[in-house]
């Protein structure tokens, strides 16, 4: 983006322009809310789901919040093309339906990674620092809690008590519960899921070359 | 409704058409009442940034102005130390997360909260509470105004404007707590949004968040 916009910068001597080519530079810090990418068929698929719910179901605002669980509980969070439809449906702007969906834990913007991560803010857990579990993960994986990284395989969130106070700050990954975290620990977590996806991988190949195997005998 | 009645403010007789709101009643007879999410057309006020507190004589605690409808008789005081505690520590709240700098900013002079500040004798430093400064980038993506939300009180004006008076829909309230923000949907660019850049919203904001280029 950069180099880009040093070669418009050599194109125009025009001020305005000029303007126009910083405001650029400036916007690539925005951070996002829909952070990812939707993948190739994705949007299609999104909105057909989208379109089977809303046709099965009550179409009037008092409905809304429903309406986003079902969604959700189809699809998993709340992309951007399926509240731009939900609104259009529905006759309210957008913006609303984007309120609604960000104002409540429950309803998601960014979809649910491979490994979900859940930091616990329970009583207990943030007076003895689940904040700095819920850093670290954010350093580490370079998002912040509420999103999920490129590549979808860490989602990140914070939940409320999640009843194990005794071995606090905790950690829930995928229903497994991980307790007295620290910082190190925190890259421990993450390198598991490395290597996790290694063995797994591994596995894949292995059963691949059996059942080449299998077919040439 | 277009009967009057007579209603006493800070013992000042005044007659007002029955059922206006008392804010509007104080503010059309020079007698100020803070206030700062309040807007006439509005018909239900949504009373969120619980500055309006009068006296009612009869009521226990205080009312916020901008939700009550006059009678007959009714008497009201717009100043005592209930009110002004609770004036107070709401001013003060609102002033630890608004940037302050008016020198620089565009509202200098005309800001709301300036007002409150100078007809109550409110300080911008708080001793009981600690700034949070908001730390949003400036929208400058339109050509006739600027958004700056780390001066917005969120008082909600513009985006009841936005949605009943301009009718566009391109602004909102979203997250919540202490991130609550006024913003696109999707969190955008205004000019990435459906706005038409009517300029209503920057018309009724109070404060220097939402200002036209000079
Ligand atoms: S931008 Fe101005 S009008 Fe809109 S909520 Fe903020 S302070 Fe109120
Ligand atoms: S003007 Fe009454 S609460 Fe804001």
């Amino acid at each position: 983006m950069l180099r880009r916009n040093i070669d418009v910068f050599e194109e125009c001597k025009n001020k305005a322009l000029l303007k126009f080519v910083i405001m650029l530079g400036e916007l690539n810090c925005v951070k996002e809310m829909f952070l990812l990418e939707l993948l190739e068929g994705e949007k299609e698929f999104i909105l057909e789901q989208v379109s089977e719910i809303l046709k099965n179901n009550r179409t009037e605002r008092e409905n809304l919040v429903p309406l986003l669980q079902k969604v959700q509980g189809v699809l998993g969070y709340l992309p951007e093309p399926a509240i731009e439809k939900i609104a259009k449906t529905i006759d309210i702007p957008a913006v609303d339906v984007f309120g609604l969906a960000t104002f409540y834990n429950q309803l998601r913007l960014n979809p649910p990674g491979k490994y979900q991560i859940k930091v616990c803010m329970g009583t207990a857990c943030h007076m003895i620092g689940g904040q700095i579990i819920l850093e670290s993960f954010e350093r580490r994986l370079d998002i912040v809690e509420g999103e999920t990284t490129p590549d979808r395989k860490c989602s990140l969130e914070r939940v409320a008590c999640v009843g194990c106070c005794a071995i606090a700050p905790v950690v829930v990954v995928n229903e497994f519960i991980e307790g007295s975290l620290t910082p190190t620990r925190v890259d421990g977590i993450l390198l598991q899921f490395d290597g996790d996806d290694q063995e797994e991988e591994a596995g894949e190949q292995e059963q691949e070359q059996e059942s080449e195997g299998g077919q040439d005998s | 409704m277009s009967d009057k009645v007579t209603i006493t403010i800070d013992d000042c007789k005044i007659t007002a058409p029955e059922g206006e709101k008392l804010l509007w009643v104080a503010l059309d007879n020079d007698i100020y009442i803070p206030n700062l999410c309040a807007l006439k057309e509005k018909d239900r006020p949504s009373a969120s940034c619980r500055l309006c507190f009068v006296e009612v004589k009869g009521i226990s605690d205080p009312v916020t102005a901008c939700t009550l409808p006059v009678t007959e008789g009714l008497v009201v005081k717009t100043r005592s130390p209930e009110v002004d505690r609770l004036v107070k520590t709401a001013f003060e709240l609102l002033i630890t997360d608004h940037r302050l700098g008016c020198k620089k900013c565009p509202a200098n002079n005309s800001c709301e909260l300036q007002k409150i500040s100078k007809e109550r004798g409110l300080k911008y430093k708080s001793k009981r509470f600690k700034p949070f400064e908001k730390d949003e980038p400036i929208d400058e993506s339109m050509e006739q105004f600027i958004f700056d939300r780390s001066r917005c009180v969120l008082c909600g004006r513009c985006v009841w404007v936005d949605h009943h008076v301009a009718e566009v829909g391109a602004i909102g309230f979203s997250l919540r707590g202490i991130k609550r923000k006024v913003t696109t949907f999707g969190d955008y660019d205004l000019a990435d949004s459906p706005c038409t850049e009517c300029g209503e919203c920057v018309k009724v904001c109070p404060v220097g968040a939402l200002s036209f280029n000079e």
